[in-house]
C-alpha cells in the first residue's frame, strides 16, 4: 500500500500536548512521521490545509442491531456510518437478539467486524445473562475473546448485589463496567422527563432522582470493590455532581455524556415527535448547563452518542407507543462544534480528549493519541465548512435522528482506518 | 379555489388539537356560533335544530379508545347539520391485530371525510396523526392531555351562569394529573381571566401545574381550594389510569375527596357544580350534591351537542351552493400547519 502524507494540518493531540500545523506520514497502516515537513514524493498526498487533524474519534456507547435486528442496523452500515462521523471505532452495545452474553455472540460480532469497511468494532459484554439482571454472563470468557468492556445497557444491573459481584471481577480482570442508571421503579411507565413539560403534554414522566439514586450506589459499589465503574449517557445535573465528588475522593468513576443531551431540552417533546424520545429523556435546561459546565471543567470524561437506530415504521408512531433511542454517530462531531466549540465553551484539545484520548484510556484500547508508531486511526475534520445534515440521506440504516435538516459548520472531512481512508467527503 | 362562508375564516381547515394552541378570538368564535345552537339555558329551552347546513359532508368518528358521552354527542352534533357520520369502534377492531396507527388513519383518510374526530388512551396522538393529513383532526381527549371540546362546553356553561369567565374563581378537584379536562379547562379559563384553584389526594396534583398557565394554584386541601368558589368542578378518578396504587381505597378517597353538602358550603352561595362524567356518586360527588339545584350537569350535556355543531361548522365550512371542490383543490385550500 502506499504511503500516505498528510500535509499542512492543524495536529490537535493532546496526549502529547501538540496542537500546531504539521505534516504527518501514514506507512504500513502506523503513523511513521509526525513533523514540521515531511517529504516523501512516493506517497499518496492528502492537503489538510485549514483542517484539523486529532487521533481517531472513539464512540463507548453504540447500538449496532446485528445480530437480530439487521433491518434497523448492521455492523457493517454502523461501522461505515461511524466513518462518516469521524469515528475510527465503536464500542458496541451487548442488546442484540440474541445479547452478546457468550464468547459464542462476541466471536459472530468480531467476524462481522472484520468484514466491515469503516471504523473498527469492539463488542462490549453482558453483565449478566440475556442482560436479565440476575445470573452473571461468561465475563472472564468473552474478556478472553475480546471484549473491552462490560454492560447491560438498555437495563440498568438493577439488583445490587448482582452488580457487587460482578464488579468483584470486573476488578480482578481490569475489566470497565458501564451502568445505564435506571431506579426501574421510580422510573416506571416514564416517556419522558418529569416536569413542567411533562405535566403539560400528559406524558408520564421520569424523575431526574430516578437516575440520581443508582449513580451514586454505583459510586459506593466502586469503592467497595475497587472495579472501574462508567456512568452511560448521564444526563443530570445532580448525577455529575455525584461523580464530582467521586472524582475528588479519587475513585475509579469516570462517564460520558451524549450530543442530545447537552444540546435540546425536554421542551423538545412539545410537538410529541418521537425523534426526541430517549432514555435517559432530555431533561431540563438546568441539567444542561450543569452538562455543559462538566464538559468544560473534566468532570465528564467523554462525549458518546449513545446511537440508538430504530426503523422508520417502529419510529413512526404516536409518542407514547415509539421506542426510546436516536441515532448519533453521523452528528456528534458537528453537534459539539456547533454547542460546545464555536461558543467557546471548551478547547479544541478539550474536544479531542472527550473524543478521542480519553474513550481510548477508559476501555483500554489503542489509538487516542498520534505519536509514531501508534496505529495511524486518524480522524480529519473542518472547523468551517457548512453543510445540512439530512438523516434520510445518511450513511445509517435508520434516521431517527433528533437532528435532522440541522445545519452545522464544521465536520468531518476524512476518516482513516489503519492506514486506510474509509471515509471520505 | 370556491369561496367560502367568508364571515368563518379564521377556523377553517384548521385542526382543534387542543385548547392550549387557540387565542382567546377563536374560541369567542366558537362559543358564540355555538350560543346559536343551545337547547337550553339558564333563561330559555329551545327547540333542537334539524339543519341540512353540511349536508353531503362526512364526518368519521375514530375512538380507539372507549366512549359513550362523547362519541353519542359527536353523532347528534352532525346529524343536526346533516352530515353523514362513519361511526369507528376502533379499539376493537385493526389496532388490535397489529395494525399500525399511521396505516389505520391513511385508510380514515382514504375516505375522504371532512373532519376526523378521534380519541385515544395515548396523549400526542392527534398530534402524531395531523402530520400526516390536512383533513381537520378534531381532538375529542388524547390520554392525559387535553379534551379541548369538553373545556369548550364547560365555558359555555359557567358563561351562562355566571355572566363571564373573567375574575371567576373556579375550583377543580380531584385527579389532575391524569386528567385532560382539567388541562384544558386549565389553559381555557386562564386565558379569559379566571383564578384556578385545584386541589385532590397530593400524588394527582403536582406542583408544576402551577407552571401550565397563569393564576393557578394547587392546594393542600379541598377546604382551601373550595373557599370563595363561584364554580366547583369535580373530575372523576380515572381509575383505569393510575398504574400505581395512590390512594388506599375508593372508601378513603371518598372520606377526603368526595364533594360532600358540607364541603360545598365552603364555596360561595351561590356557585354551581360541574362534572364531565360519568360520575361515581358517593366517591367524587355525594348523590345529594349531584342532584341538587346547584348542578349544572345536564346543561353540560346539552351544550356539549352546542359546542360540537359549532366546531363542525367552523373547521368544515360550508361551501356557499357552489359544486364540491374536486378532489385536489379541496386539499390544496386548507391551511397547512
Ligand atoms: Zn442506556
Ligand atoms: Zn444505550
Amino acid at each position: 500500500m502506499k504511503p500516505l502524507l498528510i500535509k499542512n494540518g492543524r495536529v490537535v493531540d493532546p496526549a502529547s500536548g501538540l496542537d500546531d500545523r504539521r505534516d504527518l506520514l501514514v506507512e504500513d497502516g502506523q503513523i511513521a512521521a509526525l513533523d514540521k515537513k515531511i517529504e516523501k514524493p512516493e506517497a499518496e498526498v492528502f492537503d489538510a490545509t485549514d483542517l484539523v487533524i486529532a487521533p481517531g474519534f472513539i464512540d463507548l456507547h453504540t447500538h449496532l442491531r446485528e445480530p437480530g435486528n439487521e433491518g434497523a442496523e448492521t455492523i457493517a452500515s454502523g461501522a461505515r456510518a461511524a466513518a462518516a462521523g469521524g469515528f475510527t471505532a465503536v464500542c458496541a452495545m451487548p442488546n442484540t437478539q440474541p445479547v452478546n452474553d457468550s464468547v459464542l455472540v462476541t466471536h459472530y460480532i468480531l467476524g462481522r467486524a472484520a468484514l466491515a469497511q469503516g471504523a473498527r468494532v469492539h463488542p462490549i459484554g453482558a453483565v449478566t445473562k440475556n442482560s436479565q439482571g440476575e445470573e452473571l454472563a461468561e465475563l472472564e470468557s468473552m474478556r478472553a475473546a475480546g471484549i473491552v468492556a462490560v454492560s447491560d445497557d438498555g437495563q440498568p444491573v438493577w439488583n445490587s448485589r448482582v452488580l457487587r459481584r460482578a464488579l468483584e471481577y470486573c476488578a480482578a480482570l481490569g475489566l470497565l463496567l458501564i451502568d445505564h442508571c435506571e431506579d426501574r421503579q421510580l422510573a416506571a411507565g416514564g416517556v419522558m422527563h418529569e416536569g413542567p413539560w411533562s405535566v403539560r403534554l400528559g406524558l408520564h414522566g421520569i424523575p431526574a432522582l430516578a437516575e440520581e439514586l443508582p449513580v451514586a450506589r454505583n459510586v459506593r459499589l466502586a469503592a467497595l470493590t475497587g472495579a472501574r465503574v462508567h456512568i452511560a449517557h448521564l444526563s443530570i445535573g445532580s448525577g455529575l455532581e455525584v461523580v464530582r465528588r467521586a472524582k475528588e475522593q479519587g475513585l475509579a468513576v469516570t462517564c460520558e455524556v451524549t450530543p442530545h443531551h447537552f444540546t435540546l431540552t425536554d421542551e423538545a417533546c412539545r410537538d410529541y415527535d418521537p425523534r426526541f424520545k430517549m432514555n435517559p429523556p432530555l431533561r431540563s435546561p438546568d441539567d444542561v448547563a450543569a452538562l455543559i459546565a462538566g464538559l468544560a471543567d473534566g468532570t465528564v470524561d467523554a462525549i458518546a452518542t449513545d446511537h440508538a437506530p430504530h426503523s422508520d415504521t417502529k419510529k413512526q408512531t404516536d409518542f407514547e407507543s415509539a421506542p426510546f433511542g436516536v441515532v448519533g454517530l453521523e452528528t456528534a462531531l458537528a453537534v459539539a462544534l456547533e454547542k460546545l466549540y464555536h461558543p467557546g465553551k471548551i478547547s479544541l484539545p478539550r474536544l479531542v480528549e472527550l473524543l478521542s484520548a480519553n474513550p481510548a484510556r477508559i476501555v483500554g484500547v489503542p489509538g487516542g493519541k498520534l505519536s509514531v508508531g501508534a496505529p495511524a486511526d486518524i480522524t480529519i475534520f473542518s472547523l468551517e465548512k457548512k453543510w445540512t445534515y439530512r438523516a434520510a440521506e445518511g450513511w445509517s440504516k435508520s434516521h431517527n435522528s433528533p437532528f435532522d435538516g440541522w445545519s452545522f459548520r464544521g465536520g468531518p472531512v476524512a476518516t482513516i482506518v489503519g492506514g486506510n481512508i474509509v471515509f471520505r467527503s | 379555489m370556491p369561496a367560502r362562508n367568508t364571515a368563518l375564516p379564521r377556523l377553517a381547515g384548521r385542526h382543534l388539537l387542543g385548547i392550549e394552541p387557540l387565542a382567546p378570538e377563536d374560541i369567542e368564535l366558537i362559543l358564540a356560533t355555538a350560543q346559536k345552537y343551545q337547547t337550553r339555558t339558564p333563561r330559555a329551552v329551545r327547540p333542537v335544530p334539524r339543519l341540512d347546513l353540511l349536508r353531503g359532508k362526512t364526518l368519521v368518528l375514530a375512538f380507539f379508545e372507549a366512549s359513550t358521552r362523547t362519541r353519542v354527542s359527536f353523532e347528534m352534533a352532525a346529524q343536526r347539520l346533516g352530515m353523514d357520520v362513519v361511526n369507528l369502534a376502533l379499539e376493537a377492531s385493526s389496532v388490535q391485530k397489529g395494525e399500525s396507527l399511521l396505516d389505520t388513519v391513511k385508510t380514515l383518510v382514504a375516505m375522504r371525510p371532512d373532519a376526523l374526530v378521534i380519541r385515544h388512551r395515548s396523549s400526542g396522538v392527534p398530534h402524531f396523526l395531523a402530520r400526516h393529513t390536512d383533513v381537520p383532526i378534531l381532538n375529542a381527549g388524547d390520554g392525559t392531555h387535553e379534551h379541548p371540546t369538553q373545556a369548550l362546553l364547560d365555558a359555555l356553561t359557567m358563561r351562562d351562569h355566571k355572566g363571564g369567565l373573567k375574575g371567576l374563581r373556579v375550583a377543580i378537584l380531584g385527579d389532575i394529573l391524569h386528567s385532560r379536562v382539567a388541562r384544558s379547562n386549565i389553559h381555557l379559563l386562564s386565558k379569559f381571566g379566571a383564578r384556578i384553584a385545584l386541589a385532590g389526594p397530593p400524588p394527582l396534583v403536582p406542583k408544576d401545574f402551577e407552571r401550565l398557565a397563569p393564576s393557578v394554584t394547587v392546594h393542600a386541601g379541598l377546604e382551601d381550594a373550595l373557599r370563595e368558589a363561584d364554580v366547583v368542578m369535580i373530575l372523576r378518578v380515572q381509575l383505569e389510569r393510575l398504574r400505581e396504587p395512590l390512594f388506599a381505597s375508593p372508601a378513603e378517597y371518598a372520606r377526603h375527596y368526595c364533594l360532600t353538602p358540607a364541603r360545598l358550603a365552603l364555596a360561595k352561595p351561590d356557585a354551581i357544580v360541574m362534572h364531565p362524567g360519568p360520575f361515581l356518586r358517593g366517591i367524587d360527588i355525594a348523590g345529594e350534591v349531584a342532584d341538587s339545584e346547584r348542578s349544572v350537569i345536564p346543561d353540560q350535556v346539552e351544550n356539549g351537542v352546542a359546542v360540537r355543531m359549532a366546531l363542525l361548522e367552523l373547521l368544515a365550512p360550508p361551501t356557499a351552493g357552489l359544486a364540491p371542490p374536486a378532489p385536489e383543490s379541496g386539499k390544496a385550500g386548507k391551511k397547512k400547519k
